[in-house]
This record gives C-alpha cells, structure tokens and sequence, in this order.
C-alpha cells in the first residue's frame, strides 16, 4: 500500500502540495485527475524519489521512503516503472537499447537474457521488430508504447503513467488505455495515472482522487466520481469554465 | 510597491557559485564510487579530446605564427639585428604556460562546453534526466563524472599537442619564413625551456577542463523553458566557463611553480 500523509512541496512562494493525504491499495490503479499545473506529476515524483517534499509522509507498505538516499533509495525505486509524459526516451540509444536501460541496472541477466526480455516487452506493447530504430524514427504514440516496454522491463510492483493520453490521438490514446488494462490485468501490479483526459481516467481506474488546491478534494471509483456532489470535481469532469474554479 | 534589494545580484552570485561547488563536490565523491560508466567516460574521451584534435590543431598553429611573428618584429626593432634567435625560448614559454593552455580552454569552452550544456540541458527539459533516476542510474554518476573525469584528462593532452604544434609554427616563421639561424634557434629553445614551464601549462588545463565541464553540466542540469532554455544554458555555459578560465589562469599563474 502506498500512503501520502501531510504532503507539501512548495516552488518558491507557489505552493503545489498542501498537505495531501491519500491511500493507494496493493493492486488497484488508482487514477489522480486535475488541472494542469495542479500537481499531479509533482506527486508522482515524489513518490518516485525525484523530488523530495518539504514535509509530510510518503510510505510504502509501511515504511516512510521520503527520506532515504543511496543504495536504499534505489532499492525502492526499483519497485517503480514510470511513463513518462513525453516518453522520455533517450535520444541517442536504439529502442532496444532504451528498454535494456533499466535491466541493465537493476538485474543481473545475461546479454541474451536482456534482448529476449526487450523482444517480449516490445511484443507486449505491439511494437515487435523495431529494436533497431532510433526515437526520432518513431510516431507520438510509438514513443510511448516503447516508453511503457522501458517501464515495465524489469517487472516493477507499481507502475506510474504521467498524462498517458496526452499529445496523441483520441484512437492511440485509447490503444494506451486498452495497454494500462492489459497490463493491470497481465501483471496485477499497482498503477497510479495521472491524467486530465476524464475518458482515460474514467476507463482505466479503479478509482480516482481529484486534486485541487495541494490537496484531494474527492477519492473514489469512477462512478462516484461522476456522481460527486462537489462543486469542483463536477466542474472539472463536466469541463465547465464556469464554477468555483477560476485560476484558469 | 518595495524595491528590488540592491544585495540581490550579490546574493545570486554566490548561490550560483555555491551551486557549483555542490555539483563538483558530489562529481568528486561519485568519482570513487561504483558503478563506473565506462561507455560514457569513453566516448566523453572521444568527445573531448579526439574531435577537439583539429580546432587545437589549427588555434595553436596560428597561435605560434602570430607570436613567433610579434617576437621576431620585437627582437628585430628593439635589440637588433641578429638577435631574433634569442626569441625561441620566449615564444616557447610564452605558448606553453599562457597562450595554449588558455586558447585550448577558450576552444573547449566554445566547442564541448556548450554542446555539454545543450545536451543535457535538452535531456532535463525532456524528463531524460529524471528518466535516467528512475531507471536506476544516478543522473550524476551517468552525466557528470564521465565528463568532468575525461576534460580533466584530455584538456592536458591537447595543451601538449598545442604545445608543439605552437612551438612548430612559431619555429617556422622565424627559422623557415624570416631566415633566422635555426641551429641557434633551436638550441636556444632546449637550453631555456624548463620542465616546469611545460607542465605549468598542463595543470593549468587540467583546472580549466574541470571548470568547463562542471560548468556545462551545471548549466545543464538547471535548464528550464525549453529551447530558449537550452539556448541560454549554452551561452551562459561559454560565457562563465571563458570568465572562470581568465581568472583562474591568473592565480594558477601566479602561484604554480616555474
């Protein structure tokens, strides 16, 4: 279980978290919606240890991971798989290249064990036969798919997706989508997505949580969420400009 | 409305040198730890010093014509005619302890410096950075130190290439082009010219090519904006790295033996 206690994080005078609680269970795929620029990848990047919060508690199964550095940060690290917006790939290594990045690091495998691992990872996004090719050579949504193969190559327990729908099409978005339930269902680790795409969050969650103003306004399974009686999560899922909303 | 702190370039000033004595503080200490990136550190060799080759080739080969060119003019005009022999060992010690070494700083500076920054610079603004922490590899241990390790390295190298190549041409004009006396040329240049004069110039470029990278990773770790970001990172690189080396040259100068 991953459990965020009292988080802040604040950039200058702008504070982002203010004092965010929330639970995510072993297992389920917890999506957090919001405004851009609400802090949603923020809290993805504290959880993964990018970032660390200025107060506040982020534990896992247990043990607050906030504060650790070193060999023991990177073995918590290790547990996580993470999406990138922009897929993030590594402009000057192949695709093969790309999703052995991780394995290289965080398992003792053979050559041969690796490139048969990249080959079922890549064939698991449907992107089988292009390890050759450089990122420049890819569509947005390659991109991510190949993006997703680096994620899970080295069979993380939770994997993080940030705006996996944003900046491709409404019918490659869906593709990742239909990827996050394969996965979910293949795997059976834990996700967190962090999306404003309402449809995304809507098909791919067991429940969402809203974020608003640094912290969780409404925690929930899809249909609730449709269904809040809060002013703000209505306005953000019903995409009105009008509402309680207005730092837009 | 209250008025900007007039401490405040002050206080910007030295959170940035602060910032840079961070980053090489924890270049340094990741130095002795594993794993070491050994593809990277090579390719950083490459990078640096190989492709380098031809620009420090060509900088010192003019740098020890022009200078060669002033020495004979001064000798000639000053001291008399007969006596631009006597100018050998000057130019040599002039290219080897100050104008090499800082021409190749300047070059590096301009060609690898910048391209250091853009570089990572672009890696951060495209999440590759955090990319690489999530991955496992340390951001510092993977972009840092095989760069600063390798300029460290191969700055010296190419000062002694220049060195030669400088002390050739400079040769040349005077011996070769102006028809002094190339025997007594020559031998005043080995008489003169002292183990220290040369290796002044070598730890000299081993400082710059640590300034330079630790410059240009800085810069580039702290990009922000996009690609004007990444365009300001690599100016900024350039300027401070070339500042940083004319400063540093002179308290290397004055207090390095020879």
């Amino acid at each position: 279980m991953i459990r965020f206690s009292g988080l802040r994080k604040s950039f200058g005078p702008k504070r982002v978290l203010d004092g965010l609680d929330l639970e995510i269970r072993t297992g389920e795929t917890m999506a957090v919606i919001g405004q851009s620029g609400s802090g949603k990848s923020v809290l993805l990047k504290i959880l993964i240890g990018i970032m660390a919060p200025d107060a506040g508690t982020v534990e896992i199964d247990g043990t607050d991971v906030a504060p650790l550095r070193g060999d023991a940060r990177r073995a918590v690290t290790r547990k996580f798989g993470m999406l990138f917006q922009g897929a993030a790939l590594f402009d000057s290594m192949t695709v093969a290249q790309n999703v052995a990045f991780g394995l290289e690091r965080y398992g003792h495998r053979t050559p041969a064990e690796i490139e048969a691992r990249v080959k079922d990872c890549l064939a698991k996004v449907g992107l089988s036969g292009i390890e050759g090719l450089m990122p420049h050579e890819l569509s947005g949504g390659m991109k991510k798919r190949v993006g997703l193969a680096r994620a899970i190559a080295y069979r993380p327990e939770i994997i993080l997706y940030d705006e996996p729908s944003t900046g491709i099409d409404p019918i490659r978005a869906d593709a990742i989508n239909e990827l996050i339930l394969l996965l979910q269902r293949e795997m059976s680790v834990t996700s967190v997505v962090i999306t404003h795409d309402m449809v995304s969050a809507a098909k791919v969650a067991d429940r969402i949580a809203m974020l608003y103003e640094g912290r969780i306004v409404a925690c929930g399974t899809p249909d609730e969420i449709a269904h809040s009686p809060n002013a703000v999560v209505q306005q953000f899922t019903h995409g009105r400009a009008e509402g309680p909303i207005r730092n837009w | 409305m209250s008025r900007p702190s007039s401490s405040a370039p002050l206080r910007s000033f030295f959170i940035q040198v602060g910032e840079i004595a961070d980053l090489a503080a924890l270049t340094f200490r990741n130095i002795f730890r594993k794993p070491w990136e050994s593809k990277n550190f090579l390719q950083q060799l490459d990078e640096i010093g190989v492709r380098t080759l031809p620009v420090v080739s060509l900088t010192a080969a003019f740098g020890g014509l022009v200078f060669g060119l002033q020495m004979y003019s001064g000798f000639h005009r000053y001291v008399g005619l007969g006596s631009e022999a006597y100018g050998g060992p000057i130019i040599s010690l002039g290219l080897c302890k100050e104008l090499i070494p800082i021409l190749v700083g300047l070059m590096v500076a301009g060609r690898v410096g910048s391209s250091m920054a853009a570089e990572i610079g672009t890696m951060r603004i495209t999440e590759q950075v955090d990319a690489l922490f999530s991955l496992g590899a340390d951001p510092n241990r993977y972009l840092v130190v095989p760069r600063a390790v390798a300029a460290f390295l191969m700055l010296p190298c190419l000062t002694l290439f220049g060195d030669l190549i400088g002390i050739i041409f400079g040769a040349i004009y005077n011996v070769g082009i102006m028809g002094v006396n190339g025997t007594v040329y020559v031998r005043n240049t080995l008489l003169y010219l002292q183990f220290w004069d040369v290796a002044s110039g070598l730890v000299k470029a081993a400082f710059f090519g640590v300034i330079i990278a630790v410059i240009g990773c800085w810069q580039g770790l702290k990009t922000e904006g996009g690609a004007e970001g990444v365009g300001r990172a690599t100016t900024r690189t350039v300027v401070i790295a070339s500042i940083s080396i004319l400063i540093t040259n002179f308290f290397l100068s004055k207090f390095l033996p020879g």
